[in-house]
């Protein structure tokens, strides 16, 4: 025991010492801090004294999504403006997503965010929702059956279009052989991107399937694919994350190919401004939350209903180099 | 090693014999393995209570309880094959496997959906009898073995689904013949004053009941507790242990069968990359349950209150507007908590004996 107390003693003024003698210059908490300051200038009181509403969402989010965080901080900035008590809650399987909801609708929440990846698994709850008198917002993905479900709106990006978009701009940058990396094997979404960008891509299109848990096995997976086949000359991700595993995994391949992604990120923001990447297709998943949210409070308010029982969409947006200069501020405070 | 205490040695002087004797309902009690599951989930019922102002609505316990039931179909048989001394590690994708034989054979065919739901349950059996068979030809751990034909199953899952829709869904089977009546049996309603209950909860019932008759009132179920305590021992005196063991599989390939069905039933289409990490919670569901790591002991009750606390504590979250990232950490703690509550329980009945 004694022995133990000692160790304990040692690591502890180890600890202590390193962050005495050891201050950076840049970044960590202090820039963080910083950074929040400038944030807090948007969040502050709400703007509105209609009641507390309590809006919930609940998506098909994988625990520790990067992108979801961002769609959630839009939300929570539309709540704070709105005078709405907001909550969330997400799981990446079909069943447990629609018992999540199920949990609100009992709840006898005002209003329901919800994604509709799995659409079919989630048409009993929402009609379950319509029972309840809950208004019901769909967002990201499930623009085809939004309306069917008796949503008041769609909001985002329209996965097909989006992969055509990458499909011309591929064009435009005379681009022969390229190689779509799905991240996530089962992901209507992901598939429909890359089938979009097969379409209207005039050169030669690959599917490469990686683990996207698994970050070492999808830089390996893209190296593999870039050294077996030396003629591609353009790798597109499907999420911001997984261009950094690409641009690494071009480096070790020794090729030259391209990188180009879907989302963004502080990283693809500021690999964009030093042509570490080509170009990102952006969704804009602040926007996202915020409007879904924003959305609800007017139907609360003012019966208002926006879209015209088609989708609106907040992509694709092609961002290059020159626009990542203005948009790396607002990758960096997570809100892009 | 079997569910029921021994009783205490006889006191000199009287010549009945030890079995015979009468135990106290309390000591009878103590020795039950689902005890402390069943402290814990009184806890966790009592707790979010108070935590929760919308825990209490029949229609909140309702959606509790359907959670548990999904969970708990499947943590019966595995409670069950823990009991016989085993692991199954492919019984979470087992579940989307039987959903997707189901759904995709009856869409290729075109065939009655019950033509599907059949085939299936011919196809999970026999995937759960490879998996029994290989465990005892090749005498490789279960963990092992089960975990090549939980990687196995995934690609299968994936590369199958992708071959035969040409999507990593399936098609959906709504509008096909026999789906309403199938719908019935594995994904409807049932209306209680007013308030829904999904027909899972019948069906884990059922299954709690039929395991619980099994394990305490049957040969089969001494056997279970002899192969788990010690497989050589229990050949020795004559149970069939191969038999048992490849039974024991083929009883989880039918849990999963029924949950694979009701994936398929409430939603018309199955995805085909779910189930992954299931086989986990449901080991975790059993553990807490009663069920001892090493085989010989537990309980299929148990394994219900297990189901039960998961239900109560996954949806519970939501009711009481917490943030779910630490759902897993509760999961964690409750764990260990119940295991250790369930180690001293034994441990004081040990003693009392």
């Amino acid at each position: 025991m004694a022995r133990v107390r000692t160790w304990v003693g040692i690591a502890m003024a180890a600890v202590l010492g390193a962050s005495i003698t050891g201050c950076s210059s840049t970044g960590g908490k202090r820039a963080e801090d910083a950074r929040k300051a400038a944030q807090a200038q948007a969040q502050g009181q709400s703007a509105v004294n209609t009641p507390k509403w309590t809006f919930a969402m609940v998506t098909h989010s994988g625990d520790g999504d990067s992108f979801w965080d961002i769609v959630q901080s839009g939300a929570q900035q539309a709540a704070n403006k709105d005078n709405i008590n907001f909550l969330y809650a997400h799981d990446d399987q079909a069943q447990q997503q629609a018992q999540l909801v199920q949990s609100y609708i009992d709840k006898k929440v005002d209003g329901l965010v919800v994604t509709l990846a799995k659409p079919d698994a989630m048409k009993d709850v929402l009609a379950n929702a319509k029972k309840a008198g809950i208004p019901v917002i769909t967002v990201n993905s499930g623009s085809a059956e939004s309306k069917e479900f008796g949503a008041l709106s769609h909001i985002g990006q329209d996965e097909t279009i989006a992969g055509e978009a990458v499909g011309d701009e591929l064009n435009k940058r005379g681009r022969k052989k390229a190689v779509c990396v799905l991240h996530e094997q089962g992901n209507v979404g992901h598939e429909q991107r890359c089938a979009g960008a097969k379409k209207t891509f005039k050169g030669e299109l690959q599917n490469l399937y990686v683990d996207g848990t698994n970050m070492p096995d999808v830089q390996a997976g893209i190296g593999a694919k870039l050294q077996a086949d030396t003629g591609i000359d353009t790798v597109v991700t499907l999420g911001a994350p997984f261009a950094d595993a690409a641009a690494k995994a071009k480096k070790d391949a020794g090729s030259d190919a391209e990188v180009d992604t879907f989302d963004l990120n502080s990283d693809v923001a500021q690999g964009l401004k030093d042509k570490t990447y080509g170009f990102a297709v952006d969704q804009q998943p602040y926007l996202q939350g915020y409007e879904a949210i924003d959305l609800l409070w007017l139907y609360r308010y003012n019966a208002d209903v926006l879209g015209g029982g088609r989708p609106v969409l907040t992509g694709p947006q092609i961002i290059t180099g020159k626009d990542a200069d203005e948009l790396l501020a607002y990758t960096d405070r997570g809100t892009r | 090693m079997t569910a029921t205490a021994p009783a205490p040695a006889p006191t000199p002087g009287k010549t009945t014999d030890e079995r015979l004797l009468q135990t106290s309902l309390w000591r009878k009690l103590l020795a039950r393995p689902e005890l402390g599951a069943v402290m814990g989930a009184v806890a966790v019922f009592v707790f979010f209570s108070f935590a929760a102002d919308s825990f209490l609505r029949p229609a909140s316990l309702s959606t509790v309880l359907y959670a548990a039931s999904t969970l708990g179909i499947m943590a019966v048989p595995v409670a069950l094959l823990m009991i016989g001394g085993e692991f199954d590690l492919s019984a979470g994708v087992l579940v989307t496997s039987s959903a997707l034989t189901s759904s995709m054979f009856s869409y290729q065919m075109t065939a009655n959906v019950w033509v599907g739901v059949f085939v299936s349950l011919l196809v999970t059996l026999a995937i759960g009898v490879f998996n029994g068979f290989m465990l005892t030809r090749t005498k490789l751990p279960s963990f092992i073995v089960t975990l090549g034909t939980f990687l196995m199953l995934t690609g299968l899952n994936l590369g199958l689904t992708k071959l035969i829709s040409g999507t990593v869904q399936t098609k959906s089977i709504a509008d096909m013949q026999g789906f309403s009546s199938a719908e019935k049996v594995f994904a409807s309603e049932i209306s209680i004053g007013g308030v829904d209950f999904k027909i899972t909860i019948l069906w884990w019932l059922a299954l709690v009941a039929v395991a619980t008759w099994i394990l305490l009132r049957t040969r089969w179920g001494n056997w279970i507790f002899a192969v788990g305590g010690n497989g050589d021992a229990a050949r020795a005196v004559g149970v069939p242990v191969t038999k048992t063991r490849i039974g024991l599989y083929m009883a989880v390939a039918f849990g999963a069968w029924i949950a694979g069905q009701h994936l398929l039933f409430s939603f018309a289409r199955v995805q085909s990359g779910e189930g992954v990490g299931n086989e986990l919670i449901y080991i975790v569901a059993a553990v807490i349950g009663g069920c001892l790591i090493t085989g010989g002991y537990g309980s299929a009750i148990g394994s219900a209150f297990g189901a039960l606390i998961f239900g109560m504590v996954s949806k519970g979250i939501v009711f009481a507007e917490w943030n779910a990232d630490w759902y897993k950490f509760f999961l964690g703690a409750m764990l260990l908590l119940a295991t250790l509550l369930n180690h001293w329980v034994r441990k004081r009945a040990e003693a009392t004996k």
